[in-house]
């Protein structure tokens, strides 16, 4: 069991016990919750762990801050499109598209890496802005490649859609939507596993390292910037294999969906509510900003309803009103855990 | 005579207007301690800068072992070489002390491009940290964070880092500098531990008079970022120009 965390173990047993519901909430989402929007809920959490967890690597871990994290989580994901509308509805063009997708992103990383991360932590997040605000603005664009702001929708094997049917275990139908869901689910998962192997080796020491006093790093003998810029690319190619997993799932690719600055908000914000340079506060983070970002809305209207024969109360309940209190709870959350979630779980143990 | 293991060969840097270090030539030699003194401002700490890449030479050149390294990155001249403990205490604050001492050798075997396998698996690389710690008597404090640790005790750290890196030129700038009377030997029996291996090239920024007559082999002297004085302990201590012009009276007192 160490071994497969890479001897990271939680350290607390409310995380452990959170994340192992977490896993096992994910890994038989299809029997415990059916139903297409439980799912839709469930695979979003799997690919945004993985995508959250590929910026704590580099913000966490390398203390590093860009700006550039979606358009890399874009590039995967219209790797996958744009594969297929070439060659054709299949398994190459995905594996393609993928690939394609995660060594553009890393070439892209490497070279903003070594254009700026020589000089001042705050120019490379500031060239991270502009580079990706000038790709998500060229996106839009290149309708004739990428689809404009439209997007493209994405034609995957029969096997993965909903028409594909298999049977029926215990009580759910089995067809190629929870195929899918499935080919995300493990991959999200080896991908999680390898990054957390690679915080808990000799490399993951030198960032930890490099984040707590860069001057030290290089005069004990590390090579900072060369770090820094691996740290990057892996960071890059990682989430641009969230994002074919994304435009896999989706079946779509758009703007809105990939590249938006709204995703890199949520990004930050899950990394600093779950902890950053823990990883798993990108596993509990997700979990809870995805589920507050679906249910919140409806849990409010029950509660309106519930408290209809109140004065006020139903009106600050309001549906309507679901953003104003999942913003509370964010502030709330960053003032009361400011090294966030498992930060604070592992500090009270 | 051993071959200098560490030359430098008219060492300049300029800031504007201003020449801190002066064509600084000098050669040092495994076996032998030199401290480096003058007052505040000579350009102790800027011609250490120099050496070991924090700051880049304006002109003139610094040889290790042979090589020219007067190119290098402070990364690159660590690999080649050359160990540099700091004036102001430079560890890594919120890692434990192991992982500091870790960190050093997993840096000087150069293992820091493993991704596949765990840090804590590399058992031979914690067993000599932990020997390292045993040396300089961290062992006790191996699991605390170094933030938690006193002046001294992180100025003791500093020096363990340096004996794991085992360069072959040790510069330590005011190693017992902020130290307590009872702490300071301790550091200064560890820089004698050093400077027994015949191997060894140490470099010392030192103030107090009675560690450099302990200590030292051969004085070297700057003022104004220049040379001026280069000797045994003795000759230097007995020169009138130097204690009046360049040390003050601390000389004369001690």
């Amino acid at each position: 069991m160490m071994r497969i965390l890479s001897g990271d173990s939680p350290k607390s047993p409310v995380l452990a016990v959170l994340l192992a519901l977490i896993l096992l909430a994910l890994a038989f989402a299809p029997f415990l919750f059916p139903g297409s929007r439980s799912l839709e809920t469930a695979a979003r959490i799997c690919i945004f762990i993985v995508l959250v967890a590929s910026y704590d690597l580099l913000l966490g871990y390398g203390g590093i801050v860009s700006f550039a994290h979606t358009m890399f989580f874009g590039m995967g994901a219209y790797g996958v499109a744009i594969a297929t509308a070439r060659m054709g509805t299949g398994y190459p063009a995905l594996a393609v598209g993928a690939l394609a997708g995660m060594v553009a992103a890393g070439l892209v990383a490497l070279l903003i890496a070594l254009l700026s991360l020589r000089v001042r932590a705050i120019f490379f997040a500031m060239i991270t802005l502009a580079i990706a605000s000038a790709v998500a603005v060229l996106v839009s664009q290149l309708s004739a490649i990428t689809g404009g702001e439209d997007g493209m929708n994405i034609r995957i094997p029969r096997e993965l859609t909903p028409a594909f049917r298999l049977g029926e275990v215990m009580g759910t139908g089995i067809n190629g939507k929870i195929l899918n869901y499935y080919l995300v689910f493990f991959c999200c998962l080896a991908l999680f596993l390898l990054m957390l192997r690679i915080v808990n080796s000799p490399f993951g020491r030198v960032l930890q390292a490099i984040r707590e006093n860069a001057f030290r790093a290089e005069a004990i003998g590390y090579r900072v910037v060369l770090y820094r810029a691996l740290a990057t690319c892996l960071s890059a190619m990682i989430a641009a294999l969230a994002g074919s997993l994304f435009a896999i799932w989706l079946r779509y690719v758009g703007p809105a969906t990939t590249l938006g600055m709204e995703i890199m908000m949520d990004i930050l914000l899950i990394v600093v509510i779950g902890g950053m340079g823990t990883m798993y506060g990108a596993v509990v983070g997700t979990a809870i900003f995805v589920l507050a970002q679906n249910y919140l809305k409806t849990l409010m209207g029950g509660m309106s309803e519930a408290t209809s024969a109140l004065p006020l109360i139903p009106d600050l309940l309001s549906p309507d009103r679901w953003l104003l209190w999942l913003g509370i709870l964010f502030i709330l959350s960053v003032y009361f855990f400011p090294t966030g979630i498992v930060g604070r779980l592992r500090g009270t143990r | 005579m051993p071959q200098p293991s560490l030359v430098t060969q008219d060492l300049t840097v300029r800031f504007g207007g201003h020449v801190a270090v002066d064509r600084v030539s000098c050669a040092f030699t495994p076996g032998e301690l030199t401290a480096i003194v003058g007052p505040n401002g000579a350009g102790k700490t800027t011609y250490f800068n120099l050496i070991s890449g924090q700051i880049r030479a304006t002109s003139g050149r610094v040889t290790l072992m042979g090589r020219d390294i007067s190119g290098l990155s402070p990364s690159a001249r660590t690999e080649a070489g050359l160990g540099r403990a700091f004036q102001l205490t430079n560890l890594f604050p919120r890692l434990t002390v192991l992982e500091n001492v870790r960190l050093v050798i997993q840096a000087r075997e150069r293992r820091g491009f493993n991704l596949w396998t765990m840090a804590m698996g590399h058992r031979d690389l914690i067993e000599e940290a932990e020997a390292v710690l045993d040396r300089v008597r961290l062992t006790a404090l191996r699991d605390q964070n170094v933030s938690a640790l006193s002046h001294g005790d992180q100025r003791k750290l500093e020096v363990a880092a340096m004996i794991a890196l085992k360069p072959r030129v040790f510069m330590f700038d005011e190693p017992t500098a902020g130290m307590s009377v009872e702490e300071a030997p301790v550091i200064l029996d560890l820089i004698a531990g050093i400077k027994a291996d015949p191997a060894a090239t140490v470099l010392l920024v030192e103030h107090k008079m009675d560690v450099i007559r302990s200590l030292a082999d051969r004085i070297i002297v700057l003022h104004n970022g220049a040379l001026v004085a280069d000797g045994k302990p003795a000759e230097v201590m007995a020169s009138a120009v130097v204690q009046e012009a360049y040390l003050g009276k601390e000389l004369t007192d001690v």
